[in-house]
């Protein structure tokens, strides 16, 4: 078992390194640190001397690779690519382009942002899988395809749209919750209450479907049958044969998005303004800070390597086929 | 009044004498979407207590679903529209979804072809067959257990009081099969269906499970529904026959009766496609053309943090053979004793790890894929599943002509036209057949149109690769034959590659018998089959069921 | 006056023609094996599967007609040579014609459906010279009523006149295809004709209405700078439509060949592909295109000397968007098209056509790709509303398309503000929703009767 976790880590090494290299091109090969001075500065009207300025602020002026002008290691390490690439694999994220320390912001959203995604996940698997089963016992009725119909309209309004009208209806019209905003400790529950009910819903589309897809292959294998033979009553079939071995697709889905859920959701924590790291990196974009971006994208690698390794231990009891080796 | 008159008499005598377990009477089953195809039509036989009552026909007949009927578990997309099930006073049909459940399991058990994918993947199999015992029976906590571990030892599995917290990933074909009899055996039904029990079996194995059947069936009044295509398994094992054809049963009587006399004309070629196990064909012995020395193939297992080669799985570990020129090689095995490998060794789709294969005094397993061009006109091969071997998206005469594209036979359009023509007809199809896609065809036809792709390039061997094993019966023989009559014509040889034995004396001139990735025993094929030196030879033959 | 008018052809109209052909193509060889066909026929044979298809076909021929640019000729103003031939700046659309004035009625600012006068009170001086706030009239909205009181019963005659003649048009279409069809003597049963009729027939009504009630009020209301919202919204279709095929015909070509050469030639080839793409799925997806679609910016502010029109420049951002989005999104159909790829790899007819020395690249042509296609089609199929639904969260992002060109995103993000006006400001949302909602409702509808014709899963089941 602890060989097996090494093996991944170890395979997941040349990932994170690909990341950080492709991010170290997209934001200091295919555009200069001049570029994005310019972007931030506001393109007509700036003298060489701001840019100049800008660019050191923010400690861009060392040489890509290679410094010459440096001895010994410091030729190696005062350069962008150990200290604005490298360091990340220390989760030593700098400073962002307002001079405020990524990292410590970083530990102050995750609360946050778990707060809203994680119910939102989990209550939003459960609500699916068992809408899922409940279609799953009506299968070939008119009551199924009404569901399917259902099912297919949900997942056909863009998110956005369940995030403006239920904000608009429940906060707005009703006056049932706050519209948004956030407050610490358990008093924050009546501000997550109307984004995680809207996620759920949301989601119930797509995910009820999916669940009742996969129930359905796996009731026409050959040992649902067998079960049904047993004398085994329907939902007897269903829950002690179909659902665990359901269990390995789902985990797959499940297991993978659990450490991302870190992350925050985007859109939402912003329509809610929920001070998470999803508001963060939203704010990031739109003000152009590469920096934040930078580290954000290297944090989600990481947290969804960890998902993926999560995921291969998970099979290991869902599935006694799956032994690690 | 003729003998067969006054055996039915004697017969329907018999019948009363026993107890009857289940009537079937006048089932009908239609596409519940296209009511006008019937599936089963005016099925009607009767199941006795103590007696195996086997209903053969080939693939597509009606034999599963007659039994998937009799359980009220047929697919949704068919429906029963007449006919009445009567097990002891009750009439199945009349039962509500719940109270079939109290008879699923406890009065009528099923066992069925695949048992690894019947089994549940993620149950421990003692736990698989507690599920029954809780259902239908008082037994509770300790009780259920020990009654597996009994009924395990029952059907002899080895070491029952283990096997009961065993996976059923963790056993065995034949194991897991006894397993699902266990299972079924659980609540002591009164009626048994086997749905081709022992067909995904080898013939070892079949065997003993067939042995176990016919024992249960005695010690526990069984009455039992065996529902195979294998005529041998019938002669071995059943008390009286249904003959099943096209969705009605045209023939029924008792064992004996229907082999020595069987009425129908269909019911005759079933029997007759059984191939003579006593008439051998000479071997000769001329001069090599392909000849295998000491062959190896082994395939590296991975291990550790590193993934380096910790050890290495030996398909084929070091075998020689040799084949002459017209000369048909039986390789014979159980499934997975490399036989398979050795044939794509041959081809050099696979690679020899080591050992050397001569081909007219060429070493070719060494050969890259561009060296091997010129070879792959001379050596050919036919696959097992006519489903799998042709691209479903291109036409026959596509397949037909693409090997004398690739291979650069020299030939114009209109050439290979005519040639793809004439090959048609040498397999006994029609050239316009050309033109179609594969899927329009039957599994036979697809096999014939196999052997036309395979001859388009004039070769010297075929390697068949089970070619007749995934065919009905009555079709095998047609495809043996024409195998047979194209190498007296052309002077092909062929190294056939089958687990089946009994097809061997009809088609070999030698026979090379494999276990584990040796060759244990060869020989001319006559005396290996009449003289067998090894043990595992001997089991084989054996277990091999007889017609005759 | 005749006015003379300039083609434009920006990139993406250049693209979205070589897709629709490609479609086509591709269609075409599908159509070819007759396993295919009975396919097309069991999708078709349905009648949501017909209705689906012609609202489909209703979008992809808007996009096509709005993706068909020109400049008119602005008419020669005085004291300058009649040689010397002076192009309008706005770039125009074929659509543009169909849809007559709609598209030139610009008020000042919001007004709410069919109304006559602004949304917002304004200081308005009366003709006796005092200064009095009141909602002020509309310039073009219901401008050809003598009194407001007529709007009533103008309002229903115009739309039985636009109902009639939508109809009328649809009525003559209908009856063509019906002769075509009598003409041709098919042996195939008959596909149920009649509801790609009446979807045909209620989308013509519909259109007719729209086209005649659009030119005389603002039917959807106008927005904050007086553009009209269903004008607005139409002109978001090509955007979507753009959106989904162009993003997907960029993922294909890699998808395809990185995924079949893993599955087919395996080994190194394999794990280094399979680096590359779990590299690539590791990444937040919203991240790389945000921080992309930022870098292509910055590129396009520091090199403004490329464009010559606004629109061109919108277009570049536009296609840069659907070129980005597609190379972050290809690692999906990657992976399902390397596992199928290994398992096809096995199978006898592969095998035998290695014993037959056929090349590798042949194999690949004849043997692999045409049995992906149904999973290429089906991907290609769901891919579509995916990234539709996705532009409008990118809009939100402020990643998404460029605010020039019109995109329903950009409505909806506009609407959450709106909404909380009073009283509020619906008709945006509801322009842009709609639309929306009815194109990716039927490419769901369509692409899940595609999948379980195509599906050999969905086959095995109804066995």
């Amino acid at each position: 078992m602890l060989v097996y976790i090494l093996r991944r880590l170890f395979y997941a090494l040349p990932i994170l390194i690909g990341v950080n290299v492709l991010t170290f091109l997209l934001f200091f090969v295919v555009n200069t640190p001049e570029d994005m001075a310019r972007a931030h500065l506001g393109d007509k009207y700036v003298t060489e001397d701001a840019i100049d300025n800008w660019i050191e602020e923010k400690g861009y002026d060392d040489p890509l690779f290679y410094n010459s002008e440096s001895q010994g290691t410091g030729s190696f390490t005062e350069t962008i690519f150990f200290n604005k690439s490298l360091k990340l694999f220390a989760f030593d994220f700098g400073r962002s382009d307002e001079g405020r320390d990524i990292s410590s912001d970083i530990s102050d959203r995750m609360g946050p942002s778990l707060a809203l995604a994680l119910p939102t996940f989990m209550i939003g698997v459960w609500v699916n899988i068992c809408v899922a089963l409940m279609v799953l016992m009506f299968r070939g009725s008119r009551l199924d395809r009404f569901a399917v119909a259902i099912f297919v309209t949900l997942m056909s309004i863009s998110y956005l749209f369940y995030i403006i009208v239920g904000q608009y209806s429940i906060a707005k019209l009703s006056k049932l919750v706050p519209v948004s905003g956030f407050n610490e400790g358990i008093d924050a529950w009546r501000f997550l209450i109307l984004p995680i009910i809207i996620g759920i819903i949301a989601g119930i589309g797509a995910g009820a479907r999916w669940y009742r897809t996969l129930f359905i292959d796996v009731s026409g294998q050959d040992f649902s049958r067998t079960a049904r033979a047993k004398g085994v009553s329907e939902a007897g079939v269903l829950f002690r044969h179909i659902l665990p071995n359901a269990m390995l697709p789902i985990l797959t889905g499940v297991v993978v998005v659990i450490p991302t859920l870190f992350m925050g959701s985007l859109v939402m924590e912003s329509f809610f303004s929920i001070p998470g790291l999803g508001s963060y990196m939203l704010d990031a974009i739109r003000a152009q800070d590469f920096a934040i971006v930078r580290a954000m994208v290297f944090l989600g690698s990481v947290l969804y390597i960890t998902g993926l390794i999560m995921t291969d231990i998970s099979y290991t009891w869902a599935d006694p086929r799956v032994r690690l080796n | 009044m003729s003998i067969t008159e006054a055996l039915r008499k004697t017969e329907a005598r018999t019948v009363e004498s026993k107890e009857l377990a289940l009537q079937v009477s006048h089932l009908n089953v239609v596409l519940r979407h296209q009511p006008d195809t019937r599936i089963l039509k005016d099925v009607s036989f009767q199941l006795n207590k103590g007696e195996v009552f086997a209903l053969v026909g080939e693939s597509g007949s009606g034999k599963s679903m007659t039994s998937l009927s009799i359980m009220r578990l047929l697919p949704d997309a068919l429906k029963i529209t007449k006919g009445k099930i009567q097990q002891g006073d009750t009439n199945l049909f009349a039962l509500t979804e719940q109270e079939m459940g109290t008879i699923r399991g406890k009065k009528i058990a099923m066992i069925f072809q695949d048992a690894l994918t019947s089994l549940n993947p993620v149950q421990k199999v003692g736990d698989q067959i507690a599920e029954t015992l809780k259902i239908h029976t008082q037994l509770a906590g300790d009780d259920i257990k020990k009654r597996a571990i009994q009924l395990f030892d029952e059907v002899g599995l080895p070491d029952p009081e283990k096997r009961v917290d065993w996976y059923p990933h963790q056993m065995s074909g034949g194991q897991q099969q006894r397993v699902m009899i266990a299972m079924a055996l659980a609540c002591e039904p009164d009626i048994l269906l086997a749905d081709e029990p022992t067909t995904a079996l080898d013939v070892t194995i079949q065997k003993q499970i067939l042995e176990l059947v016919k024992k249960l069936t005695v010690s526990h009044k069984l009455a039992v529904l065996l529902i195979t295509h294998d005529m041998g398994v019938v002669r071995e094992t059943a008390d009286r026959v249904g003959v099943m054809y096209k969705g009605e049963i045209i023939e029924e009587g008792s064992c004996d009766a229907f082999f020595e006399n069987p009425q129908e004309e269909y019911s005759r070629r079933l029997i007759n496609s059984l191939p003579d196990m006593d008439s051998y064909r000479p071997a000769t012995d001329p001069a090599p053309l392909l000849k295998v020395d000491n062959l190896e193939v082994h395939f590296p297992v991975c291990k550790g943090l590193l993934q380096r080669v910790h050890d290495y799985t030996k398909a084929v570990n070091g075998i020689s053979f040799s084949i002459a020129k017209g000369e048909t090689l039986a390789l014979v095995g159980e499934s997975g004793c490399g036989k398979s490998t050795t044939g794509r060794a041959i081809l050099n789709l696979e690679k020899a790890t080591g050992g050397e294969i001569w081909y007219n005094n060429q070493k070719v397993n060494t050969f890259s894929r561009k060296e091997m061009l010129p070879l792959r006109k001379k050596i050919q091969v036919i696959f097992q599943s006519p489903y799998s071997s042709m691209n479903p998206r291109m036409t026959v005469g596509d397949i037909i002509e693409e090997g004398m594209i690739s291979l650069k036979m020299g030939l114009s359009k209109a050439e290979r036209e005519q040639r793809v023509e004439s090959l048609l007809n040498r397999v006994q199809l029609e050239p316009e057949h050309r033109y179609r896609y594969p899927h329009e065809f039957s599994g036979g036809q697809r096999q014939r149109i196999a052997i036309a792709r395979a001859l388009a390039v004039e070769p010297d061997l075929i390697i068949c690769d089970e070619p007749t094993s995934a065919l009905d019966v009555s079709i095998r023989a047609e495809v043996m034959d024409l195998l047979l009559e194209l190498q007296r014509e052309l002077q092909v040889s062929y190294l056939f590659i089958t687990h089946d034995l009994s097809i061997i004396p009809h088609l070999a001139h030698r026979v090379a018998v494999m276990q584990g990735g040796k060759i244990v025993e060869q020989g001319k094929t006559e005396d290996v089959l009449t003289n067998p030196q090894h043990d595992y030879t001997r089991n084989l033959l054996s277990a091999v069921p007889k017609v005759h | 006056m005749d006015l003379a008018f300039k083609p434009v052809v920006l990139w993406t109209d250049i693209l979205i023609f070589i897709l629709v052909g490609l479609v086509s193509f591709f269609i075409y060889t599908l159509r070819r094996n007759p396993e295919n066909r009975n396919r097309w026929r069991e999708v078709f044979s349905t009648k949501l599967g017909m209705s689906t298809f012609v609202i489909i076909m209703t979008y992809v021929s808007v996009a096509l007609l709005d993706s068909l640019h020109f400049r008119t000729e602005l008419p020669a103003a005085e004291g300058q040579s009649s040689e010397q031939v002076y192009y309008n700046n706005k770039v125009n659309s074929v659509l543009d014609l169909m849809l007559g004035e709609m598209g030139e009625r610009q008020e000042r600012t919001y007004s709410s459906p069919f109304s006559l006068k602004s949304w917002n009170r304004e200081n308005i001086k009366t003709e006796t010279g005092d200064t009095v706030r009141d909602y002020p009239e509309l310039t073009f909205g219901g401008q050809h009523l003598e009194s407001p009181d007529d709007q009533a019963i103008d309002m229903v005659l115009q739309s039985f006149k636009g109902i009639f003649s939508g109809l009328i048009l649809a009525g003559i279409l209908i009856g063509i295809h019906w002769l075509l069809l009598k003409r041709s003597k098919s042996t195939q049963p008959a596909l149920p004709w009649s509801s790609a009729w009446i979807t045909f027939a209620v989308i013509m009504a519909v259109f007719g209405w729209l086209v005649t009630m659009g030119n005389l009020y603002h039917v959807l209301g106008t927005d904050q700078a007086g553009n009209d919202t269903l004008y607005e919204s139409l002109k978001g279709i090509r955007t979507g439509v753009l959106i989904g095929t162009l993003a997907t015909l960029i993922t294909m070509p890699i998808a395809i060949s990185l995924g079949i050469m893993a599955g087919y030639f395996r080994g190194w080839i394999d794990d280094i592909i399979q680096y590359i793409y779990t590299t690539l799925i590791s990444i937040p997806g919203l991240l790389l295109i945000a921080a992309s679609v930022l870098l292509f910016q910055v590129w396009i502010n520091n090199n403004p000397s490329y464009f010559e029109v606004g629109l061109e420049k919108a277009d570049a951002k536009f296609l840069a968007l659907c070129f980005i989005l597609g190379i972050t999104s290809w690692t999906t159909l990657c992976r399902l098209l390397r596992a199928e790829t290994l398992k096809i790899s096995q199978l006898d007819y592969v095998q035998a056509a290695h014993a037959f020395g056929v090349s590798h690249l042949q194999i690949i042509w004849r043997h692999i790709l045409p049995n992906l296609s149904h999973i290429i089609l089906i991907s290609f199929v769901l891919d579509f509303s995916g990234l539709v639904l996705a532009e409008a969260v990118l809009s939100y992002i402020g990643v998404g398309v460029d605010p020039a060109m019109a995109s329903w995103g950009n409505m909806i993000n506009l609407a959450s503000t709106e909404l909380s006006r009073e009283p509020s400001i619906w008709w945006n949302l509801a322009g842009a929703f709609v639309l929306m909602f009815t194109l990716v409702l039927s490419v769901n509808l369509f692409s899940d009767l595609v999948n379980d014709a195509f599906d050999p899963k969905t086959k095995l089941e109804a066995a």
